[in-house]
């Protein structure tokens, strides 16, 4: 089980692994598959999950080797259009959330899609009344995430219990801050279309091995492009840990 | 023993010679020894030694560098690199503002500890600019937060506001973030600026790499002062010919985004280089750089001449060094425009791609204008809105909102005469056409914000706007629709109380 910050002495906690991993959402909302279990430690979602649960205890000076990230996300999925841009996924009002205030990390998963028109977006993304989304996996089309730097656009959906995102192609400083905040897996698709295939509440899997996207609903099969360039980054649990192991950052003394 | 207390810079030499041909460096024993005295202070950032190369033996670049891949080069001191490298750069200016400040400091606090100490506190420039002239209690807080911050770490530039009722007793304040780097000189050739903002890229005006990070890439650079860029390989944008009187830099900018789209440049850097470009001031080189980021673009340059020269005198007392693209650089691809066969243009509702000639717009009707933004408020923005309604003598037919970038553009318009008009200034040109007084500078509605916020859009309606985006819900309600377009065209339209091409004033 995660240690939390308190019981880790000030200087050493900074130098931790910071895992990136997205975490797992409690109640019924989504499942999380996870192949590799053994390696991996499945963080539960409370209030205040944004950082303390993802920290790792770590037992050296240096960081740790992060656990093998997750590789399959299985569940419901939102459908979207090309260009789905950061006002339509946070809107601007709400950006005086700070992200890493836990309540009002919460707060901003509430939030999330709510900038969609609802003449294109009838299907509600968070039911009124809820904090939450039933679909962990979202589809897209071309360039999503375009528009600002806001992170709180990936901090948004992660927090309202998006695991992945799978779509034809990413704006670029959203992927990136997708891949440094760990909220959700920003993965691309081989071929384009896959979204108008697609509609919302399809169970779907997207199987990280393998590299396929399955639409278990329409019966389909899609391919996924590798992660590439992201990858040791993803891998090694955002950009923080990924400057300790690969020591730009020295330990903390 | 090595000293932990070092800037990067000192400790990344030191460390160099000391690693040799080691190929990543692991904490040395001098950390251990310098614990007792330097606990929570965060270690001298060291690259990953570089395994040397002997040209010859591996066959060298042959071809020379872009702009942007030279100024990376050199901020992550190596002597060449090619697009796709992954590198660790040195970063010269780190910029917030109170909309991503308070989460960035969230995020270098738990990462490097509740005592930690940024890069460098002259480094770090803090401009609240967003959220400010507003009752809303949790953005009145977040400026409360940077400047706790501001405080704590000793942070030299962090522009300040604390009477929000009168914006003119601050003597601190600046206004919106962008522009005020340039205004302050910040931005400098050749120099690495990074900011939690996506209209970062507006500095590339100056000849430097500028581009828009997340709270928590900024969080990293806070405490290390390096980031990992992936290098972007460069388009090239000719703009020749002579410019008509009635076009300005957003018109050939929107003309760009319209041809390539909004993911056109994803990944990419854009240069701009050609006899327009050459002859524009250094404000309307703000506005073709601003909009990089609205076709995907990761930067925008343009190369640093006398004109930035001339505008960085007595503004700054750093030195710069500035850097051009070689001869035999390679560019991905090249459009080339004649500029002299142009057209005011504007981009209709809801992409900043969906490009349309403004005469064509002309029977779209329009309830308000907005004039405004890093984008379109700056004092040259400001005086080409003046010189249409000055040509005109007549009233706008709508609602029109003028809210200047900073402090010093909202004192340009109450001083500075406009051209040909006998002495007047922009202030009372605006109030004898029946605009709304200038307000206090800041963001405004260009992004909608709390709801109390000036000009925001809270019913649906359909606006001309000098801002950057036009997506669903930009400047407030998922309805609203808004059209793109340049000061002179915002202007036009403003006086008939339809889209119109500035043509029909402007002599």
């Amino acid at each position: 089980m995660a240690t939390t910050l308190s019981s880790i002495q000030a200087p050493v906690s900074t130098i931790c692994a910071f895992s990136q991993r997205p975490h797992c959402p409690t109640g019924t909302q989504s499942l999380l598959f996870v192949s590799k279990p053994s390696n991996y430690v499945i963080f539960a979602k409370t209030s205040y999950s944004f950082k303390p649960s993802k920290i790792r205890p770590i037992t050296a000076l240096r960081a740790t080797p992060s656990s093998s990230p997750p590789t399959t996300f299985h569940g419901q999925c939102y459908v979207l259009g090309d260009n789905i841009d950061t006002d339509q996924i946070i809107p601007a009002e709400h950006l005086t959330l700070v992200p890493s205030k836990p309540d009002e990390y919460k707060k901003l998963g509430s939030f999330a899609f709510s900038g969609l028109p609802t003449s294109l977006y009838p299907i509600p993304f968070i039911q009124p009344g809820t904090d939450s989304t039933q679909y962990p996996i979202i589809i897209a089309g071309a360039n999503f995430g375009c528009g600002s730097s806001r992170e709180h656009a990936p901090v948004a959906l992660g927090a309202a219990g998006v695991r992945a995102v799978v779509a034809e192609s990413y704006a670029r400083i959203f992927f990136r801050n997708s891949v440094a905040t760990g909220e959700v897996y920003p993965i691309e698709l081989e071929h384009e279309g896959v979204n108008k295939q697609c509609t919302t509440g399809d169970i779907v899997t997207v199987d990280l091995d393998r590299n396929v996207f399955i639409n278990h609903t329409k019966g389909k099969e899609f391919v996924l492009k590798p992660i590439g360039d992201a990858g040791p980054v993803i891998d090694a649990g955002g950009i923080f840990a990924y400057a300790r192991k690969t020591g730009m950052i020295s330990s903390m003394v | 023993m090595a000293t932990t207390v070092v800037p990067p810079h000192a400790a990344f030499f030191g460390a160099k010679k000391e690693i040799g041909a080691r190929s990543s460096f692991s904490p040395s024993i001098s950390a251990h020894r310098c614990r007792k005295h330097f606990l929570n202070k965060v270690l001298a950032v060291m690259a990953p030694a570089q395994p040397s190369r002997a040209p010859a033996t591996t066959g060298s670049v042959k071809h020379g560098m872009t702009m942007t891949e030279k100024i990376l080069a050199k901020s992550s001191d190596k002597s060449k690199l090619e697009p796709g490298e992954n590198i660790w750069v040195n970063i010269d200016v780190l910029m917030t503002h109170d909309v991503c400040g308070p989460g960035t400091i969230g995020i270098f606090k738990k990462e490097f500890g509740k005592n930690a100490k940024v890069w460098d506190r002259e480094k770090i420039v803090i401009i609240p600019d967003h959220y400010i002239f507003t009752s809303d209690e949790r953005a009145n807080r977040n400026v409360d937060i940077i400047r706790d911050f501001a405080l704590e770490q000793n942070i030299k530039y962090f522009y300040d506001i604390k009477d929000l009722s009168n914006f003119k007793v601050n003597p601190d304040y600046k206004g919106v973030c962008h522009v005020a780097l340039a205004q302050e000189g910040h931005c400098r050739p050749g120099e690495v600026l990074l900011g939690t903002d996506s209209h970062t890229c507006n500095a590339g005006a100056f000849g430097q790499f500028a581009t828009g990070i997340g709270n928590t890439d900024a969080g990293f650079v806070m405490g290390t002062g390096k980031l990992l860029l992936k290098v972007p390989p460069t388009m090239r944008f000719v703009l020749d010919g002579e410019m008509p009187h009635y076009l300005l830099a957003k018109d050939l900018i929107l003309q760009i985004i319209g041809e390539i789209t909004v993911a056109g440049a994803t990944y990419k850097s854009m240069e701009f280089v050609g006899s327009t470009v050459e002859s524009l001031n250094m404000e309307e080189r703000m506005t073709l750089c601003n909009m990089v980021v609205e076709a995907g673009g990761k930067n925008g340059v343009v190369p640093p001449d006398e004109t930035t020269f001339k505008y960085l005198e007595g503004k700054t007392s750093v030195n710069y060094e500035p850097v051009y693209s070689d001869e035999s650089a390679k560019f991905i691809s090249e459009y080339r425009f004649d500029v002299s066969k142009l057209e005011p243009v504007v981009a209709k509702p809801h992409s900043p791609d969906n490009r349309a000639l403004a005469r064509e717009c002309k029977d779209v009707k329009i309830d308000r204008v907005y004039i405004g933004s890093c984008t379109g408020g700056k004092t040259e923005d400001f005086m080409a809105a003046a010189k249409v309604f000055l040509a005109s003598g007549k009233k706008v037919k709508v609602p029109t909102f003028l809210v200047p970038a900073t402090q010093k553009v909202w004192i340009d318009l109450y001083s500075l005469p406009v051209p040909g008009s006998g002495g007047k200034t922009c202030s009372q040109i605006f109030e004898e056409a029946g605009c709304d007084t200038p307000a206090s500078p800041s963001c405004g509605a260009c992004l909608g914000g709390p709801r109390d916020t000036y000009a925001r859009m809270n019913e649906p309606m359909v606006c001309v706007s000098t801002t950057n985006r036009n997506f669903p819900g930009r400047m407030g309600h998922k309805e609203g629709q808004i059209y793109l377009a340049s000061p002179y065209t915002a202007a036009a339209s403003a006086l008939t109380g339809y889209v119109t091409d500035p043509r029909e004033f402007l002599p």
